[in-house]
């Protein structure tokens, strides 16, 4: 199977998930050997998937579990404990 | 645990959630885009999830519980705001998004997240997907969720999660690639009277 460059696109997230099938995937790594286009979007996208993921790009903010445990504390002496769903 | 609190210990509670406070927050703050609401609606997600506790049911994750919550209670405030905003989208629909074609790709690597700029890159691009693709790319992407548990979270089908995730994937790529090189310096050659 020839695959075009429009192809290879539609199956980035499959590549890097490893869903594709044996036979596309080698179809894929066929194309990606001689395209450089193609080649460099697999790479931005796996390397823009790690950095978005990494714990520094959304922080907590300061003082976030404090006011949150204060917050819940309140809300619990207002609330009886729960109570299990009657099942049936 | 759960059974202590149901009991009555209630102090037990806060340390049940201490591991998913984080999670809770992201989950929030994804579909919000603003932090003090993002804060106020997973402190909100808590409370309910303390009330509701005799509602969990021991197949399931607690996590996946608890960021089935959050995402209720930030949904239920997208939808008081601005109605549209949570209009469902096509899946079925073809229409690939076509990715940034550069040949000049270099890696960038994990420490220049210690710089603001592209940190602030990243958020940007993540607040500028359509809603129904950034909660499929938190889920699986920063929370981890498999493509399963993202289904069932979102109630959506999986071959919608996969396209989901496809697009909101190439969409960054296509935002972010041009604007990550041109952040990001050259690194300085080590013989540079080559």
């Amino acid at each position: 199977m020839v695959l075009n460059c429009r192809h290879v696109w539609d199956y980035i997230s499959g590549y890097l998930d490893d869903t594709l099938d044996s036979e596309t995937r080698a179809s894929v790594e066929e194309h990606l050997a001689h395209c450089e286009i193609c080649s460099a979007v697999l790479d931005s996208t796996r390397n823009i998937l790690i950095l978005t993921a990494d714990d520094r790009v959304f922080e907590l903010p300061i003082g976030f579990s404090e006011r949150l445990h204060a917050r819940l504390t309140e809300a619990m002496l207002e609330t009886p404990p729960p109570e299990p769903e009657p099942s049936g | 645990m759960i059974a202590k609190i149901m009991a009555g210990d209630r102090e037990s509670f806060h340390e049940l959630i201490r591991p998913y406070e984080r999670s809770v927050y992201l989950m929030a703050l994804s579909l919000l885009r603003n932090e003090a609401e993002a804060e106020d609606a997973a402190q909100e997600a808590f409370i309910k999830a303390y009330r509701n506790l005799g509602r969990f049911r021991a197949e399931s994750r607690f996590s996946t519980w608890l960021i089935a919550i959050v995402l209720n209670e930030a949904r239920g405030r997208l939808r008081n705001k601005r109605p549209a905003l949570t209009d469902s989208i096509d899946d079925t629909t073809e229409g690939s998004v076509t990715p940034a074609q550069l040949t000049d790709w270099r890696e960038i690597p994990s420490e220049s997240l210690e710089r603001q700029e592209i940190r602030s890159l990243i958020r940007t691009a993540l607040d500028a997907l359509p809603l129904p693709y950034r909660e499929v790319f938190v889920l699986r992407e920063i929370e981890e969720r498999n493509v399963k548990e993202t289904a069932e979270t979102l109630g959506i089908t999986i071959a919608s999660v996969k396209m989901r995730l496809h697009r909101a994937r190439m969409m960054l790529q296509k935002q972010l690639a041009p604007q990550l090189i041109s952040a990001e310096p050259k690194r300085r050659r080590r013989f540079p009277w080559f």
